[in-house]
């Protein structure tokens, strides 16, 4: 289609493949809307390819502070809705940080969904990973008390804290979180330094919601979005990341130990057009 | 966003009174909320472009009555649509068969077919079957366990799988030993995988071939996008699918997933999953989902 003006048969092209790719109604509405004011400046597919990337990228791109040095125990808590990778990605984080030298420690808070410790413990046997485990029903705040009680102790450099998989509507459940950070913060009073929210990728719009009602709970400071090795193209994210201003940190790309890589926004907005 | 779409479209028609009629000219703006509400909704972009082409052609000429607004009419014919769009009425399990017969539960990743595996199995037994558990998940780290788990909480008797074993295998094996225990309803949960993983929807390919399920279904998450079609259509015609199990439905997600995945495949969704707990299953109500899908 070289050599075609910006005309409205390309702009709904392009309303097609954000909306198919999920980036949800408003934000494709905005960038359409932004390409438009910007149509004299377009004059064939290629300055548009060019003019639509640079709008993605605004919104996913973010100024990742310099390799700052971890705290030691650097305190991780992975949450997000039922069945989106949680699990999953601790044990491939896990992985990474053994493989960098790091002492690891993995705690399994989710003590609800059937043989979610028996998971967790066979990804610590996987990536060489520490782990902190109660009996199943009993307390999430007090295993993840307990998790980090024995990296202060073991003197590990990194302690993941599994959560089980609750829908963000529920208040209880959310409640819970709040209670297993409280709980963590009475050992180290800064703790968790990290909070990682897992989308799927196949999500669609509900994502903006959870990551929403995630934030307003117990504060998120980034998002792996997982599942990326399918046909969806996770376009979800970049309203989340715009939206409450939190970068995406890692994505994943299968089910084994290798398949995590950290979010590189050049690939993800190319892999969408 | 908005929260009602009767009230939007109350707004953009409100200038057209009792008998007037609906013309291409005044149902234009509404059409447009109503195909805004539906890609909200996560409804597929086609799938929502044919559906407001539906509704156009139901609408035009429709006189508005006196008794409601042209809002309230619009939406009446989108609902009207949209339920003869889902499906009149509950479809059930398909069991017929020689006993023992198997219920095969497929999906993506992280679905829920383990869960709802347990709730089958609960649903079953009160319906006075007699069901087995049939782990045939051997790829994802302790996925046996979890239905051994659930299992044994339900107290319903599951196949002894392990690890090192085949798939089809397991699923062969599983029959004769449901058999020998007296037990009528074989359920199959199969691992979660990608519906362009040729190599697992193969292997799934082969265990109906295996075991002739009465009834295979897909299960799907109430808060998948747009990929909802490419999935759907994927299994749908490696397998030829029975029906879909909606889970995760106690969310707050339209489940636009849900129209999608009927007008690509014309299956039923036979039910609902409303919790983590084995008793959180319903069956499927089309009505109902068509108000959630627009919002109302
Ligand atoms: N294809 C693919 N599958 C993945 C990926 N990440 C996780 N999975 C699979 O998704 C399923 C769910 O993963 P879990 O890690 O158990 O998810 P979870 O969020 O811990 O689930 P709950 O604890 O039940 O809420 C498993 O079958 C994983 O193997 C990924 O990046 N790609
Ligand atoms: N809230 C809610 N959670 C559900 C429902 N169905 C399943 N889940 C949860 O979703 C997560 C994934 O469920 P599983 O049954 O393990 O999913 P699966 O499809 O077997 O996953 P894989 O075997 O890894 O592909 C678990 O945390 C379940 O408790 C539901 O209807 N509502
Ligand atoms: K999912
Ligand atoms: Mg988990
Ligand atoms: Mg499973």
């Amino acid at each position: 289609k070289g050599g075609r003006a910006l005309d409205d048969d390309l702009l709904e092209e392009l309303e097609e493949l954000l909306i198919t790719s999920d980036v949800g109604v408003r934000t494709t509405m905005e960038i359409i809307e932004t390409l438009s004011e910007k149509a004299s400046e377009i004059s064939n597919s290629d300055e548009l390819k060019t003019a639509l990337k640079a709008l993605l990228l605004e919104r996913i791109s973010f100024d990742t502070p310099a390799e700052t040095t971890l705290k030691k125990p650097h305190v991780m808590m992975v949450i997000g809705v039922n069945g989106v990778g949680k699990t999953t990605t601790i044990g491939k984080m896990a992985t990474r940080f053994v493989r960098e030298g790091k002492k690891v420690i993995i705690v399994a808070g989710d003590t609800f969904r059937a043989a979610a410790s028996e998971q967790l413990t066979i990804w610590a046997e996987r990536s060489g990973a520490e782990i902190v485990r109660h009996k199943d029903n009993s307390d999430p705040a007090a295993v993840a008390f307990d998790g980090v009680q024995a990296a202060v102790a073991r003197d590990a450099d990194i302690v993941i804290i599994d959560t089980a998989g609750r829908l963000h509507t529920k208040k209880n459940l959310m409640e819970e979180l709040k209670k297993i950070r409280r709980s963590v913060a009475k050992t180290i009073p800064d703790a968790p330094h990290e909070t990682l929210m897992v989308v799927d990728a196949t999500t669609g719009q509900n994502a903006l919601t959870q990551a929403q009602l995630f934030h307003d709970a117990v504060g998120i400071d980034g998002v792996a979005l997982t599942k990326l090795d399918g046909t969806a193209k996770g376009g979800i994210v970049i309203g989340i990341t715009s939206t409450l201003g939190v970068p995406l940190k890692y994505i994943g790309i299968g089910e084994q130990a290798d398949d995590l890589r950290p979010f590189d926004a050049e690939e993800f907005a190319d892999a969408l057009l | 966003m908005f929260d009602n779409l009767t009230e939007k479209l109350t707004s953009v028609l409100k200038d057209l009174r009792g008998h007037g009629k609906l013309t291409e000219s005044n149902i234009n703006s509404a059409l447009k909320e109503v195909r805004m509400a539906l890609l909200e909704a996560d409804v597929h972009y086609k799938v929502a472009k044919t559906f407001v082409a539906e509704i156009k052609e139901r609408a035009l000429g429709h006189e508005v009555m006196e008794s409601l607004t042209p809002g309230q009419q619009v939406v009446k014919i989108v609902n009207e649509a949209l339920t003869d769009l889902m499906g009149e009425s509950h479809e059930d399990l398909v069991l017929s068969g020689e006993n023992p017969v198997s219920v095969m539960l497929t999906g993506l990743q992280g679905s829920g077919k383990t869960t709802t595996a347990g709730k089958l199995a609960l649903y079953l037994r009160k319906r006075g079957r007699k069901p087995f558990l049939v782990p045939a998940d051997v790829y994802r780290p302790a996925a046996i366990d979890q239905l051994k788990k659930l299992a044994s909480q339900l107290d319903v008797p599951v196949f002894d799988s392990e690890v090192g074993m085949d798939p089809v295998d397991i699923c062969r094996s599983a029959r004769a030993a449901a058999q020998q225990r007296g037990c009528d309803t074989l359920i199959l949960d199969t691992a979660g995988r990608l519906h362009v993983d040729e190599e697992l929807m193969a292997e799934l390919v082969r265990i109906k071939a295996e075991v002739a399920p009465s009834d295979i279904l897909l299960v799907a998450d109430a808060m998948t996008g747009q990929d909802a079609v490419n999935i759907a259509q994927s299994f749908d015609g490696a397998l030829d699918l029975g029906g879909v199990v909606l889970t995760k439905m106690d969310g707050d997600a339209r489940g636009g997933a849900a129209l999608s995945i009927k007008a690509v495949t014309g299956k039923p969704i036979k039910f609902i999953g409303t919790g983590e707990k084995s008793s959180a299953l319903e069956p499927f109500h089309p009505d109902r989902m068509s108000s959630r899908i627009l919002g109302m």
